[in-house]
């Protein structure tokens, strides 16, 4: 494929990110993850009863390709809250258990409007979730 | 195949003083799980710790080592 295509995907990325306060990429759905490492993840955020935007990476490899140059970050899933890069399931696991991402999440919640907007994230397909 | 004594000795040959525990998670030779304590880690975030040890596998990482799990300490 050319630059300008994976240039756009990287840029679907980017705003996907800046766009939704907590956004999972991961392999598989909320209601079906593909791996157990993405479905531990999202079982911690709905624990949490985190809001949060997911990706899936499957359909189209260029999508895990360009998230990992831009994130540097080479495992999915990955969790992003606001804007930056909390981890993938180990911080996520470890960072729940010791209770700092209750704290980050709450923090950010109360700074996120009730009704967060749905990115628009054209190749992207962005699911927003109750958890 | 990878196997976890190779990524051990990989672990502590790239971050000098590091000590690692690796385990062949599921015994398929694809699936890992590492802790690993260094001073190299000391005032550096989990994400950033967690850098140094996936760089010394680079692109093997999704590749022939499908997962490594890590935990990483400072002494």
């Amino acid at each position: 494929m050319t630059d300008q295509h994976e240039n756009s995907i990287r840029q679907a990325i980017a705003e996907a990110i800046s766009e939704n306060e907590v956004i999972l990429f991961m392999k598989g759905s909320p209601e079906a993850p593909a791996c157990g490492f993405s479905a531990r993840t999202v079982g911690i955020l709905q624990s949490l009863d985190t809001r949060f935007a997911a990706v899936d990476v499957l359909p189209d490899p260029r999508i895990r390709q360009e998230l990992s140059a831009l994130s540097n970050w080479p495992t999915i899933p990955q969790l992003f809250v606001g804007g930056e890069l909390v981890g993938g399931c180990d911080i996520v696991t470890e960072m729940y258990e010791t209770g700092e991402l209750a704290e980050l999440l709450g923090a950010e919640q109360q700074q996120t409007p009730a009704e967060p907007e749905v990115a628009d994230a054209g190749v992207l397909q962005i699911e927003n979730r109750l958890g | 195949m990878p196997d976890a004594a190779t990524l051990k000795a990989r672990i502590e040959a790239a971050i000098p003083g590091a000590r690692a525990e690796v385990d062949d998670w599921t015994g398929g030779g694809d699936h890992f799980r590492a802790t690993v304590v260094a001073d190299a880690f000391a005032g550096l975030s989990r994400i950033q710790q967690h850098r140094l040890v996936y760089e010394i596998f680079g692109d093997e990482i999704g590749g022939p080592i499908h997962a490594l799990s890590l935990t990483t300490l400072a002494p």
